[in-house]
C-alpha cells in the first residue's frame, strides 16, 4: 500500500463518561474509497467529526490521527481552519439544512474559494461556475444567483458537493450523502462522487448504514459497531467471505426477506451467492388480484391465497368478516389532487400542479400492496387522500364499498376504525408529552362504545404484546424507546382497533438494517395473523419485494405500471419502473461486481 | 443519524434539580416569592397601619422604627410597599389571565382553521397592536373612570394580541408534525387535537410569555397609577407613591427610592424567572457558544 493520506491509529473518544470510540484504526490512501459501515450509534459520524475536529465541546479524543503528515489531534484551531474546506471537504446527510437559505448558491460555492485562496470575487465566481457545471448544474438552468429553496433535494446535494470539492480537496468525507434522497438520485450522486474521486485522485471516506451502497462504491470497507472496528479489508473479500459474525449478521439483515404465509422454506440464503431467497418465499404466489381499472395490461386471475389460515387464529378477525360483498376493500376511482399554482400577481396564478393525476386502484382484503415511486411523485398525497386526511379535487374513494370522499368526521368514524396509519419517522409520530398508554389507545376514541379505563389498559397491553413489547412499557414516555421500538409502538397504535387496512408511509426507511428486518417480520406476521391489508408506500424496492404481493409504480402523479411485485420488479415495462429497478442498490449484485473488479 | 430536537420529558425530580441549578431561574424565583410573600403577609399584618396618619412622624428618614422611612403624612413606607405589592400583583395577574383566557383560544383557533378566519383574526390583532398600549389604557380609564378594575381591563385587553400571536405561532409549528396527522387519522377533531396535543406542547412557551407579560403588567399598573388612573386612595400603589414623592425628592429621597426599587426589583425578578424557564425548557439555546 502507498503512503496513506489519512491514518487513524488507536483513536478513542469519550463524551463525558461515555466511551464513544474504542481504539479505532482506519487509513485511506490517495484516490481510494473507504467505506465506513455501522448502525446508528456505532460512532461513524463521530469518527468523521474527529477528523474534521468538529466534535462537541464535551468530547475528549485520544490516539493518533495524521492527515498528510499533520497531527490532527494536536493541530491548533487556525491550522484546522486552513485544512477544512481546502484539503478536507465534507458532505452532510441533509441537503435541506446544509445550505444557508439566504445566500445564493454562487455565493456559497465561492465563499470557500475566497477564504482559502484570497481570490477576488469575480475570479472566485468563475471558479464556482466551473464547479457547478462539473457537478451537473449547468449555467443556463442554474445561474449563480439561484437560491437553495429553488432547487430540489438532489440538486441541493450537488451544490453541497460542489462546495466540498471546489478546492480539489485531498480527502472528502461524505456522511450518509444519499440517505435523504430517493434511489434514482442516490445513484446519480454516487456516480458523481465516484467520478470526482477518479479525476482528482481524492481520498473518499464514505459513511453509510447501507451495506449495498458502500459495497458498490468502496475499495476497502471498515465495519464499526459500538465504537469498535469489527472487520476491515478489501470490500470483495470482506463481504464474500463474511468471516466476522457481525459482518454476516449485517449482510443477512440487509437481504432479509420475512417469512410470509405458510411456506416452510428457509428464511434467507446464508451465502452471498444465494440470489433466490426472495423467489423461494414467494414461489407459491403468482399473479396479483389488484383489480386493474382502465388502461393497464390485464393480469392473470388471482390464485388462491395460501395464508388464510389466519382466520383460524383466535386473535384474528377473519379477513372477510364485515365486508359483506366480495368487492375490494379499497377502491380509488380516477382521483386527482390539484394544488393551486404559484401566485404570479394579484389576479393571476400559475397553472395548477397535479400532485395526483387521475389515479385508480383497488386493494382486496388481506392483500399487501406496495406503492413505489421517486420522492415527490405524489405517493404521500395519495395516501393522505385514502386516509381522508386530504380531499381529492376530483374522483372518488370507496372503502368497504362506502364512499369516504367529502364525508364529515362523524360519518367517517366507522371507516377510520378500519383504516389506520404508520408513519416514517418514529421520532415525530408521537406526542413527546404523553405516555405510551395514552398514545397507543388514541384510536380507541373511534369505538362506538367508549371503553372503560381498565378495558383501555387491557387493549393497550394486548396490542403491545402483539408487536413484541410488554405491559411494563405502558407508563413510559416515547423518548425512552429506541427507533425500532417506537416503530413497534406506531404499529401497536395502528392495530389496536383491529383495522382492515393499514397504510404505512416509508415505515422502515429511518431504521437500521437489523431493526428493519425485525419490523418487516412484524408486518408480515401481522398480515398473516390478523389478515390486515397493507398499502406500503416506499421508494425502497427491497422492502416492496420483501413483503408485498402487488406493486403500483407511480410517476409524476400517475400510476404508470402495476402488477404482481415479482413480475414488475423483475421485468419492469415502463421507463419509470425501469429507472427505479436499475438504481436500486442490491447487495448481491454489488458483491458480484466487486468480486470481478478486485479478483 | 439525525439529531432530534424534541425535548425529552424529564422526571420531575431531575427537572427541579436542573431548575434550581439555573441561576437566573433561582434568583428570579426568590424575588418573585419574596414579593408574593410580602403581598400575602400584608393581608394579616403590616408593621404599621397605613390608614392612620401620624403627622408628627412625617418624612422621617429610614430608621430601626421605620426601615424605609415615612411619607409626608407620616405613614410607614414599608407597610405601603407591602400593600402596594398586593395591588400590583392583583392587577398584573388578572390582566395576564384576561390576555391568556382570550388570546390563547383565539390563537389556537386561528392556527387550527387557517384561511380567511386566521387572516381576519390576525389583522384584528395587528390593529390592537398598532395602538401604544399605555396610551390606550389611559384612554380607556379616562373614559370609564380611574380605578383598579378599569386598569385591569385596559392592561388585559393589550395582553390579548400578544398571547394570540404566541399561541398561534406555537400551534402552527406543532400542526404539521406527524403525531398530529396520526391523531387526525384516529378521527380526532380540531378541538380535541388542540386540547390534547397542541396546548400541552405550547404550554411552556405560554408560561415564558406569561412571566414577561406579568412584569409588563406591573410596569403598566405603576404607570397608570402614577398619573392617577390606577388604584384610588386610600389603597396605596407603587406608582402613586412615586408621584407623591416627586416634589419631595430633595428633602425625602427615600420616599421615591424605595417604591422605585420595589418596581425595578419585581420586574427584574420576573424577567429573570422567564429567562430561566426558557433556558430550562430549551437547553440548546443556552449551550450555544
Amino acid at each position: 500500500m502507498t503512503a496513506s493520506l489519512l491514518d487513524i491509529r488507536d483513536l478513542s473518544l469519550n463524551i463525558g463518561d461515555h466511551p464513544i470510540l474504542k481504539g479505532v484504526d482506519l487509513s485511506i490512501a490517495p484516490g481510494e474509497v473507504m467505506g465506513l459501515v455501522g448502525e446508528s450509534g456505532s460512532g461513524k459520524s463521530m469518527t468523521a467529526l474527529t477528523v474534521m475536529r468538529l466534535l462537541p465541546f464535551a468530547a475528549q479524543a485520544s490516539g493518533n490521527v495524521r492527515f498528510d503528515g499533520i497531527d490532527l489531534i494536536a493541530a491548533t484551531e487556525d491550522q484546522m481552519c486552513a485544512l477544512r474546506g481546502d484539503d478536507i471537504g465534507m458532505v452532510f446527510q441533509e441537503p435541506m439544512t446544509a445550505l444557508n437559505p439566504v445566500k445564493t448558491i454562487g455565493e456559497q460555492v465561492a465563499e470557500g474559494i475566497r477564504v482559502h485562496t484570497g481570490a477576488a470575487r469575480a475570479e472566485a465566481e468563475e471558479r464556482a461556475r466551473k464547479m457547478l457545471d462539473r457537478v451537473g448544474l449547468p449555467a443556463e438552468k442554474f445561474p449563480l444567483s439561484r437560491y437553495p429553496h429553488e432547487l430540489s433535494g438532489g440538486q441541493r446535494q450537488r451544490v453541497v458537493i460542489a462546495i466540498a470539492c471546489a478546492l480539489k480537496p485531498k480527502l472528502l468525507i461524505a456522511d450518509e450523502p444519499t440517505t435523504a434522497l430517493d434511489v434514482v438520485l442516490q445513484k446519480q450522486i454516487l456516480e458523481l462522487l465516484k467520478d470526482l474521486v477518479r479525476e482528482n485522485r481524492m481520498g473518499l471516506l464514505l459513511i453509510s448504514h447501507d451495506l449495498a451502497v458502500v459495497t458498490e462504491m468502496a475499495d476497502r470497507i471498515t465495519i464499526l459497531r459500538h465504537g469498535e472496528v469489527m472487520e476491515e479489508g478489501e470490500t470483495a473479500r470482506v463481504l464474500s467471505e463474511q468471516v466476522h459474525p457481525y459482518t454476516r449478521q449485517l449482510a443477512q439483515a440487509s437481504m432479509h426477506v420475512p417469512k410470509r404465509g405458510v411456506l416452510p422454506s428457509p428464511l434467507w440464503g446464508g451465502s452471498a451467492n444465494d440470489r433466490s431467497a426472495a423467489e423461494i418465499v414467494r414461489r407459491g404466489e403468482g399473479g396479483g388480484d389488484i383489480h386493474p381499472s382502465s388502461k393497464t395490461e390485464p393480469s392473470s386471475p388471482p390464485p388462491p391465497r395460501l395464508d388464510h389460515f389466519a382466520s383460524q387464529s383466535a386473535l384474528a378477525d377473519p379477513p372477510h368478516k364485515g365486508e359483506g360483498k366480495d368487492g375490494p376493500l379499497l377502491a380509488v376511482k380516477s382521483v386527482s389532487r390539484l394544488y393551486p399554482g404559484r401566485r404570479l400577481s394579484l389576479f393571476r396564478r400559475d397553472t395548477p400542479v397535479h400532485a395526483v393525476d387521475d389515479v385508480s386502484l383497488s386493494i382486496a382484503p388481506g392483500r399487501s400492496v406496495a406503492l413505489v415511486g421517486r420522492s415527490g411523485c405524489g405517493k404521500s398525497t395519495l395516501a393522505r387522500m385514502i386516509l381522508a386526511l386530504d380531499r381529492p379535487t376530483s374522483g372518488e374513494i370507496r372503502f368497504r364499498g362506502e364512499t369516504v370522499t367529502g364525508k364529515g368526521e362523524a360519518e367517517l368514524k366507522a371507516a377510520r376504525r378500519d383504516m389506520q396509519v404508520v408513519f416514517q419517522d418514529p421520532y415525530g409520530s408521537f406526542d413527546p408529552r404523553q405516555k405510551v398508554e395514552r398514545l397507543v389507545t388514541e384510536p380507541l376514541h373511534l369505538m362506538e362504545k367508549k371503553p372503560s379505563r381498565a378495558e383501555r389498559r387491557e387493549m393497550a397491553t394486548h396490542a403491545l404484546t402483539e408487536v413484541g413489547l410488554s405491559a411494563s412499557d405502558l407508563d413510559k414516555y416515547p423518548h425512552e424507546f429506541s427507533g425500532g421500538q417506537r416503530q413497534r409502538l406506531s404499529i401497536a397504535r395502528a392495530i389496536i382497533t383491529r383495522p382492515k387496512l393499514v397504510v404505512a408511509d416509508e415505515p422502515v426507511s429511518a431504521l437500521d438494517v437489523s431493526i428493519r428486518a425485525q419490523i418487516l417480520d412484524l408486518f408480515a406476521d401481522l398480515n398473516g395473523r390478523l389478515g390486515v391489508a397493507y398499502l406500503f408506500i416506499t421508494h425502497d424496492l427491497t422492502v416492496a419485494r420483501a413483503i408485498t404481493d402487488d406493486v403500483l409504480v407511480m410517476h409524476e402523479g400517475r400510476i404508470v405500471e402495476r402488477g404482481a411485485t415479482k413480475e414488475v420488479l423483475d421485468r419492469p415495462q415502463s421507463q419509470a419502473a425501469r429507472a427505479l429497478v436499475e438504481a436500486a442498490p442490491d447487495l448481491h449484485r454489488a458483491i458480484a461486481r466487486k468480486m470481478q473488479e478486485q479478483g | 443519524m439525525t439529531l432530534h430536537t424534541d425535548v425529552p420529558e424529564e422526571r420531575l425530580t431531575d427537572l427541579i434539580g436542573k431548575a434550581l441549578a439555573n441561576r437566573s431561574f433561582f434568583v428570579g424565583l426568590l424575588i418573585a416569592l419574596a414579593v408574593a410573600g410580602a403581598a400575602l403577609l400584608s393581608f394579616v399584618w403590616t408593621p404599621y397601619d397605613v390608614a392612620r396618619l401620624v403627622i408628627s412622624d412625617k418624612q422621617q428618614a429610614p430608621s430601626w422604627a421605620h426601615w424605609f422611612g415615612t411619607d409626608h403624612f407620616g405613614r410607614d413606607i414599608l407597610s405601603m410597599i407591602m400593600l402596594g405589592a398586593r395591588n400590583s400583583i392583583a392587577v398584573a395577574l388578572v390582566a395576564v389571565g384576561i390576555g391568556m383566557g382570550i388570546g390563547v383560544p383565539l390563537g389556537c383557533l386561528a392556527a387550527a382553521r387557517g384561511g380567511l378566519l386566521d387572516e381576519a383574526l390576525m389583522r384584528l390583532n395587528d390593529l390592537v397592536f398598532a395602538f401604544p398600549a399605555l396610551l390606550s389604557a389611559i384612554m380607556i380609564t379616562a373614559i370609564f373612570g380611574p380605578g383598579a378594575v378599569n386598569a385591569i381591563i385596559a392592561i388585559g385587553i393589550f395582553n390579548v394580541p400578544v398571547f394570540a400571536r404566541v399561541a398561534r405561532a406555537g400551534a402552527l409549528s406543532i400542526w404539521p408534525r406527524e403525531f398530529i396527522l396520526a391523531a387526525r387519522a384516529a378521527g380526532k377533531g380540531q378541538t380535541a387535537i388542540t386540547l390534547e396535543h397542541i396546548l400541552p406542547n405550547i404550554a411552556t412557551l405560554l408560561m415564558v410569555q406569561g412571566t414577561i407579560q406579568f412584569a409588563l403588567g406591573i410596569l403598566a399598573e405603576a404607570g397608570l397609577s402614577y398619573i392617577g388612573l390606577g388604584a384610588q386612595p386610600p389603597m396605596p400603589s407603587w406608582g402613586r407613591m412615586l408621584f407623591e414623592a416627586q416634589t419631595r425628592m430633595a428633602v425625602a429621597p427615600w420616599m421615591a427610592i424605595f417604591p422605585g426599587m420595589a418596581i425595578v426589583v419585581t420586574v427584574l425578578g420576573l424577567n429573570l424567572l422567564g429567562d430561566g424557564i426558557a433556558d430550562i425548557i430549551d437547553p440548546k439555546a443556552r449551550r450555544q457558544r
